[in-house]
């Protein structure tokens, strides 16, 4: 996976498997402090300790767990092999966090990739999920909330087409946005 | 902001349709979204299957993410359902995903190259 959105949309699809209602997203670009932080929680079923302590390790393949295993192994590689840290917290009944923190500017940080299409993939889940998504780069920030946009949309799917495209533009627009500000 | 008020026309135009699509009414596309798929290259598949539908504006289709379909070593795989018809596709890419659409889903005409019998043998 050479996109950090392809990562944020495989550790999402286990929120949806956890019977998760709200995935937040948060990602927080310091240029001056050199850091780049992605952090999902969740509030779904979350794991137990036994799970929890199995869940990075890419060995870990008893098989219905799995995918869950193999994913967050992925993206705990990829943190580290950018100067970064990796933690995974999770509380039975309560949810799961996933903090993965890079040196924004390391050879080896993949690029984020196409945010949008993680998201809107997410949208066209069957499961009805909301999702908060927060980008901020140094002092500039851009955040996306679908329960602000189902008001609006007032029984109009999220996973209506022409809701989906816009959903993608509004995104590509607000992170181009807030890194030209930030340039100024 | 100009972009909410282009949701709202959107919904606006939403709510005149008469048909809402419903959720097992015409077909629906299902693109594996497990790690394995997202790995080999699900999500621009996904994407371009949904955009094509979009553009083309073709009606009664719904496309869904799904988890595990159990074949990683051939994913990306696209299944197609049709009320009781599935075909199932694996080792799509973004072409493969234009030819679904054009071929099986305009044309009716199933894309024997990457039908999934030909790889799990
Ligand atoms: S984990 Fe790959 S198809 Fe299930």
């Amino acid at each position: 996976m050479n996109e950090l959105s392809l990562h944020i949309l495989d550790i999402c699809q286990n929120s949806i498997k956890a019977n998760a209602s709200l995935i937040q997203i948060i990602i927080t670009e310091d240029t001056i402090k050199n850091t780049y932080i992605i952090e999902i929680h969740d509030n779904g079923f979350g794991m137990n300790e036994k799970t929890l302590s199995e869940v990075a390790d890419p060995f870990f393949t008893t098989r219905t767990t799995r995918s869950v295993g193999m994913g967050v192994s992925l993206f705990k590689m990829a943190a580290e092999m950018a100067g970064g840290t990796f933690n995974i917290t999770s509380k039975v009944n309560q949810g799961t966090s996933v903090i993965a923190q890079f040196e924004h500017n390391h050879i080896d940080r993949a690029p984020l990739g196409s945010i949008e299409d993680t998201l809107a993939i997410l949208l066209m889940n069957e499961a009805a999920i909301d999702i908060y998504y927060k980008h901020i780069c140094n002092h500039k920030e851009y955040v996306l909330d679908t329960r602000e946009i189902k008001n609006v949309l007032n029984g109009i799917p999220l996973a209506d087409y022409d809701v989906i495209m816009w959903v993608k533009n509004n995104i590509k627009e607000g992170i181009t946005t807030i890194h030209k500000e930030e340039a100024r | 902001m100009k972009s909410l008020d282009d949701l709202k026309k959107i919904r606006d135009a939403a709510q005149r349709k008469v048909t809402m699509r419903g959720k097992n009414e015409g077909t629906r596309i299902l693109v594996g979204m497990a790690t394995c798929g997202i790995s080999a290259g699900a999500r621009p598949v996904m994407n371009k299957l949904v955009e094509d539908i979009a553009e083309k504006d073709i009606p009664n289709v719904t496309v869904t993410p799904v988890g595990c379909i159990g074949e990683c070593a051939i994913e990306p795989i696209v299944e197609v359902l049709e009320g009781e018809k599935r075909t199932t596709y694996c080792r799509v890419d973004v072409d493969v995903a234009e030819r679904i659409i054009n071929e099986h889903i305009i044309g009716g005409k199933v894309v024997q190259d990457n039908l999934i019998g030909k790889y799990r043998l």
